[in-house]
């Protein structure tokens, strides 16, 4: 194998790392902190791609575009933990069912505003040259970014007062809210990051795909991999999931071919989910244990 | 003691009246079936369609639904089918094959039309396929396909490879080059139209350097593209389908390969791609069709007036195959005023006679012996401006591959798909 080969399967080893990142980390959120299986979370990302090719289209650049719909996706997200959510805590049947059908509405919605096909937007940026081969600048970015989206979020969870309540209501809520913490309005926070993590997830793969209503049922199902392979811890768990399945997906595609990829990738979280029923933070607390 | 005995009798009860219930309900369906009321009363024809207007495929579908519905009330407004109005039952399958058999089912037995216009996927056709045939209900496919249906019952308006793939390949070798990678969709259309690629490229003279077959799921290309980079082929056969598969397009753009290699793709545009993924990746690629919405021969500007009366003159794209549903409306009410009856053998025997319709990308007639269609082919190209330019227009081809294999009108009991053979 040749170094400018090698270099470019790299790259593309760890742009599929980044894509799972990218789709899964809003999802891993709520379910980690809160426990809420989103159903709706493809929906969540639609929606974000498609906030943001409609602003794109109306003349905003697309950085800023991608920001507003995650902003957007944010509000929206409240006000569904508002209405739907916070009425179902604990209870996680009850919770999936809902988001389902919120699934259904927001593509029965999206398809009657918007219809069947919409105006895409080009990738931005150019290529890079490397021997005989082209890098796309734009995934070069995109792989950075889920570096940046991981580390912002741990810093948020980890080193911000709000954090420290978040985890607190998320782990024990009745302590919390015998401490001061208003628990009620912290999940609705953290529903809130987790819908404008999905609705910056979409946006960043507005320029990368074709958006059409059903554009969240392609990522959904790579996003709900992820996170039962991570297991329970959200950052960590999204992370190291990201990095093995993307990794296997992508290493196994470029060396025998996209079918042979996804059969490894589902082959691997079926032994993973064999040996550690919890997922690989499962792994962790055991050693930390 | 008197309880127990109560509650059996009780339940005795129940069972009679389950019995009972079933044999009404058999006797009652059995006489529904007995009446077929729209194709011997007087009244409207009912008439049945299956679409898929939402879920994956409704990027397909939609235009598809929407032709339909016009294709009616043009027939209707120029005087109907044998003097009577038809009347539309159409569902919307949700890109899902078990409703396409449900709804087939349903239009069969409880709408009792008398012709059914259906079907996206190869797969979905072959599902409700055998149901029309065994309720003898006549069934116009019209899609693009992989080609080789030969069935006395079914009727194909949409292109075949004969007609798609003959003219882009030349036109990819003469233009682009002789190395060759073909990309297709993991399902039986994408099986059989990647061994018609194979074989017009060993014709033209041109090598496949790589056959790839995707997932309908998929939506990350990475490896696809680094093999295109290795191998940098003039040329890249696109058989992908459907929503996911889009994002094909814009990351092979991505990657700057619009420079060392052509697309050539005979479903391109057909789920209205090229809005979807935008002007900078639709540039370059070729695509073949019996229809493109940019043609400005008069027929079409009459079609698109009608269209745009209808649904407005923001209508996102009038794709190859709703006009191909639109020509299938049309060749099915010439043929039923023909001849001068709904009964099945007399429709069919009309539809095989040569019935040809003036339709909006040309004439079209009906291939009697294959059931398939003579039509006529453009080539043309994506633009910078994310719409399409003509290249070339073929003008009545035949669907050679078919008329080959099938002869209907001398044996009509053939119920069967001719693939090609490597």
């Amino acid at each position: 194998m040749k170094v400018d080969q090698f270099i470019v399967i790299m790259v593309s080893l760890l742009s599929s790392v980044s894509l799972l990142v990218i789709v899964s980390l809003g999802l891993a959120l709520a379910f980690g902190m809160m426990g809420v299986i989103n159903m709706a979370h493809g929906e969540f990302l639609m929606l974000g791609a498609y906030f943001t090719i409609t602003a794109v289209n109306a003349g905003i650049v697309l950085p800023v575009a991608i920001l507003i719909s995650a902003i957007a996706m944010g509000g929206l997200g409240m006000v569904i933990e508002r209405i739907v959510l916070r009425q179902l805590y604990g209870r996680i049947w009850a919770t999936m069912l809902a988001t389902w059908g919120l699934s259904l509405l927001i593509v029965g919605v999206v398809q009657l505003v918007f219809g069947t096909s919409s105006n895409g937007i080009p990738t931005p940026l150019s290529t890079i040259h490397l021997g005989g081969y082209m890098l796309s600048q734009y995934s070069l970015v995109l792989i950075a970014l889920a570096g940046v989206l991981i580390a912002t979020t741990y810093l948020v969870f980890a080193r911000t007062p709000y954090g420290t309540m978040a985890r607190a209501a998320a782990s024990l809520p009745e302590m919390a809210a015998a401490v001061g913490i208003n628990v009620s309005r912290v999940n609705m926070i953290t529903f809130g990051i987790a819908s404008a993590l999905a609705g910056l997830g979409g946006g960043l793969l507005a320029p990368l795909s074709g958006v059409s209503p059903t554009f969240g049922q392609g990522y959904i199902g790579d996003a709900f991999m992820t996170v039962v392979v991570g297991g329970a811890s959200p950052l960590l768990g999204a992370s190291t999931a990201s990095l093995l399945l993307g990794g296997i997906y992508a290493g196994v595609s470029n060396i025998v071919s996209p079918v042979a990829g996804t059969l490894a990738l589902l082959l691997v979280s079926m032994l993973v989910l064999r040996f550690l029923p919890t997922g690989l933070t499962g792994l962790w607390r055991k050693a930390r244990q | 003691m008197r309880n127990e005995s109560f509650s059996h009798w009780r339940s005795g009860i129940g069972r009679v009246g389950i019995a009972t219930t079933a044999v009404v309900l058999f006797f009652g369906l059995s006489a529904c079936q007995a009446a077929q009321p729209s194709s011997t009363t007087k009244g409207p024809i009912s008439v049945g369609s299956i679409d898929d207007v939402s879920g994956g495929l409704s990027s397909i579908g939609q235009p598809k639904a929407d032709a339909a519905k016009l294709a009616i009330k043009d027939i209707n407004s120029n005087g109907g089918v044998l003097g009577r109005q038809l009347k539309l039952v159409a569902y919307d399958a949700q890109s899902d094959n078990t409703k396409y058999i449900q709804y087939a089912n349903q239009l069969a037995q409880q709408d009792h039309v008398a012709v059914v216009e259906a079907g996206i996927t190869s797969a979905a056709r072959e599902a409700i396929r055998p149901i029309l045939d065994s309720a003898q209900i006549p069934y116009f496919y019209s899609q693009l396909y992989e080609g080789g249906v030969c069935d006395a019952n079914v009727f194909a308006t949409g292109m075949v490879p004969s007609q798609q793939l003959a003219p882009m390949i030349p036109y990819a070798t003469k233009h682009y080059g002789k190395t060759f990678t073909i990309l297709a969709a993991d399902y039986n259309f994408g099986h059989s139209e990647a061994v018609w690629a194979a074989k017009y490229i060993k014709q033209n003279g041109g090598t496949v350097v790589k056959t790839e077959f995707l997932s309908l799921d998929q939506t990350d290309f990475g490896s696809s593209i680094n093999n295109l980079q290795r191998d940098k082929p003039s040329v890249v056969v696109s058989l992908l389908v459907g929503g996911n598969q889009m994002s094909f397009y814009k990351q092979f753009a991505a990657a700057g390969l619009s420079g060392t290699s052509h697309i050539i793709s005979p479903t391109f545009g057909d789920g209205q791609e090229q809005l979807a993924i935008g002007a900078k990746a639709t540039e370059g690629i070729v695509v073949a069709n019996l229809y493109l919405q940019e043609r400005t021969a008069a027929a079409n500007s009459a079609f698109l007036k009608q269209w745009y009366a209808a649904y407005g003159k923001s209508y996102p794209y009038v794709t190859p195959s709703a006009v191909a549903v639109w020509n299938s409306w049309h060749l099915w009410a010439a043929g039923v005023n023909k001849a001068g009856s709904l009964d099945r053998a007399k429709v069919l025997a009309a539809l095989q006679s040569g019935i040809s319709y003036d339709g909006p990308g040309g004439k079209v007639t009906i291939n009697g012996a294959s059931h398939h269609v003579v039509q006529n082919v453009v080539v043309a190209e994506g633009t910078a401006e994310g719409n399409f330019r003509v290249l070339e227009v073929d003008n009545q081809v035949a669907p050679a591959f078919e008329e080959s294999k099938c002869n209907l009108i001398k044996s009509p009991t053939t119920n069967t798909q001719y693939i090609p053979s490597n």
